[in-house]
């Protein structure tokens, strides 16, 4: 235990006073006031005059055509603070993980960690702890530092339900990263050059992205579901689960689903397609717990992910035998 | 000798898939002996200590440290043993007293105690000067005794040094095999490994030679060298002013000699034991003048060729 608590507080110290950090948290801050500003120009017309979601609209409001061109590209409401996370999160999330555990073999510090009084867990456990904190932190303070400003802008203060509502994006937002995080340690346990795993992570980033982006899951169920202007509803409806299916691949995209299920009170199903058709204000609210419901297979998914990006990390890196070189 | 040594190890393997890195190695060694692993690149010197660590599981044997398993029992073989790897590494980023700092932590030293200890040793390794200075400047040497400090800071019983002085400039290596001596004095057993071997010879009590996995030879210096070199003898050159066959004969008489050649005016004397008093006695009983006489010694560099040459 003590030992898991001296890596800990060694690698969280090691994550603040990094340049990394403090790039990655200027990057985040000034993306998040841009995104904060945009959201404010357009918040009165979201709003439609009901107040009860108006503090929520902060992270939600963007310019209609924004919203529009990520609709038809994510098949999914994404608004510039949550396309900002979708896309960071994971950037942050590799960068704390990603030289974890291979910088140590490379720097010659990991023979000599290793033969000190500690269980070899202790050393990715602290590493994964302290890169999660340390990530935690900036996620929470980042929405803070964007609802601190809005208050002050808009003057109307959240409710109870939209504290909530904070608290659970703020809690998928970190578990997003926790997942990219594990993919990262993975690869760092799996290849002994930092360039070699710094390289795959972001090849696996953009893949995903891409995958989502142009909606690669579209043509796929076409080849599964074929349909053409004459197909029956229910064919159409078929097509449509099995795109959404294929498109869950895609971390991004189950993200984006889970966060515009919990931030977007509003959303009965992950079906929006029909949502901004009509006036956002007008659809009756759903209750958290039912958003929760909801979104339960999203975080599920992340999770056992996670679980398994990092129990491959730690297996691999509990079999792995020093060697003389 | 009925007492156990603090390392031994039964009949220990390792194999990497085919290759054999070590072969039923046996060995034993005591509390408070300086050990020296000798032996070329690839002899299986690093593999042995990873065993010994519990950093490395042996294929098959027995590996004991203090009556640990390092195997079964990693922590308790880990708090009491300290490893200075051949090449070292430490966070660049951090300076010589926060490297130590957590080391120090991973040892569960409490903080005061750690502190007060790591101002000690890096005086002690006159890095004192340079404890607020990030290991990212510091030259290969000075990381060395940094190294030795991080050894020092959970005072082991017994300290594994991987070629403590490859790589360092001759001044670097006469402060760490001081350091290293000095760890001896303070009753810490000490295995090395090297295969720079004046300096082992300086240092060690008792050395091991390791060939391809196998242990080839053990023991200390001068006796290595009277069984490799000498066949098992002393050997004592005499010179004298006029080498007579008579004196010849008288030296032949002597209890324990066993072999006299003559060369000119020099006597090649083979023989038990130290006879050195017993010969120049001989000598100047004879009519010939004693010159200079002197025993034989075996640098390790002999034994090292002899048994490398033979292979």
């Amino acid at each position: 235990m003590s030992g898991l608590m001296a890596v800990f507080w060694k690698e969280l110290a090691d994550h603040f006073t990094s340049k990394r950090f403090i790039i990655l948290s200027l990057l985040v801050y000034v993306a998040g006031i841009i995104t904060i500003l945009l959201a404010a120009q357009n918040i009165r017309s979201m709003a439609a005059g009901d107040t009860s979601t108006v503090f929520i609209l902060l992270f939600l409001s963007a310019p209609e055509e924004f919203l529009r061109f990520f609709l038809s590209s994510f098949n999914l409401f994404i608004s510039p603070f949550t396309f900002l996370f979708m896309l960071l999160i994971p950037f942050i999330g590799i960068s704390f993980g990603i030289d974890s555990i291979n910088t140590e073999r490379t720097s010659g510090n990991l023979s000599r960690l290793l033969s000190q009084p500690i269980y070899r867990d202790a050393v990715i456990n602290g590493k994964f702890l302290a890169g999660l904190i340390a990530m935690s932190i900036l996620i929470v303070s980042i929405v803070i530092l964007v609802a601190g400003m809005g208050l002050r802008m808009i003057g109307v203060p959240p409710t109870a339900d939209e504290i909530l509502r904070l608290f659970a994006f703020m809690f998928v937002s970190i578990i997003y990263g926790a997942f990219w995080m594990s993919i990262a340690v993975l690869f760092s346990v799996l290849f002994k050059n930092t360039t070699t795993s710094v390289l795959i992570s972001v090849v696996l980033w953009i893949f995903f992205f891409v995958f989502s982006f142009f909606k690669i899951g579209q043509p796929i169920a076409g080849l599964i579901v074929p349909i053409d202007q004459s197909s029956s509803i229910d064919t159409l409806s078929q097509f449509e689960a099995t795109y959404r299916l294929i498109s869950r691949v895609s971390p991004f995209y189950i993200y984006g689903e889970a966060v515009q299920i919990l931030l977007m009170p509003f959303i009965t199903t992950a079906n929006i397609a029909t949502m901004l058709a009509s006036s956002i204000g007008t659809v009756n609210p759903l209750s958290l717990g039912r958003s929760l419901l909801i979104v339960w297979p999203q975080l599920a998914t992340l999770i056992g992910l996670t679980a398994l990006c990092f129990a491959g990390s730690y297996i691999r890196f509990m079999r792995e035998e020093i060697r003389a070189t | 000798m009925g007492k156990k040594g603090i390392i031994e190890t039964e009949e220990l393997v390792k194999t990497y898939g085919k290759f054999i890195a070590v072969d039923k190695l046996n060995l034993r060694i005591d509390e408070g002996e300086v050990f020296g692993f000798l032996g070329p690149n690839g002899a299986g010197k690093t593999t042995t200590i990873l065993m010994l660590l519990g950093l490395t599981e042996p294929t098959s044997g027995k590996a004991r440290i203090c009556g640990f398993d390092p195997t079964r029992e990693p922590l308790k073989v880990k708090r009491i043993t300290g490893y200075l790897p051949e090449k070292v590494g430490f966070y660049e980023d951090l300076t010589a007293r926060e490297n130590l700092d957590y080391t120090a932590a991973l040892n569960g030293v409490p903080r005061e105690a750690a502190s007060k200890k790591i101002d000690e040793l890096l005086d002690m390794v006159g890095l004192s000067e340079m404890a607020k200075h990030k290991v990212g400047t510091f030259s290969h040497g000075m990381k060395q005794r940094l190294g030795i400090a991080d050894v020092m800071i959970k005072d082991p019983k017994v300290a594994f040094f991987d070629e403590p002085t490859a790589g360092i400039d001759p001044e670097g290596i006469e402060q760490v095999l001081a350091l290293i001596a000095n760890m001896a004095k303070q009753k810490v057993t000490i295995v090395l490994s090297s295969h720079q071997l004046q300096q082992v010879q300086k240092i060690c009590t008792r050395v091991g030679i390791l060939s391809k996995g196998h242990l080839v030879a053990e023991g200390s210096v001068d006796q290595l060298g009277r069984e490799t070199i000498g066949g098992g003898k002393f050997r004592v050159e005499v010179q004298v002013s006029e080498p007579t066959s008579k004196l010849v004969k008288s030296i032949e008489n002597i209890k324990g000699v066993t072999n006299v050649k003559s060369s000119g005016d020099l006597l090649l004397i083979s023989c038990d034991k130290d006879l050195r008093p017993q010969i120049a006695r001989t000598v100047v009983d004879s009519d010939s003048l004693l010159i200079q006489m002197k025993i034989e010694e075996y640098g390790l560099d002999d034994i090292y060729m002899k048994y490398f040459r033979e292979q």
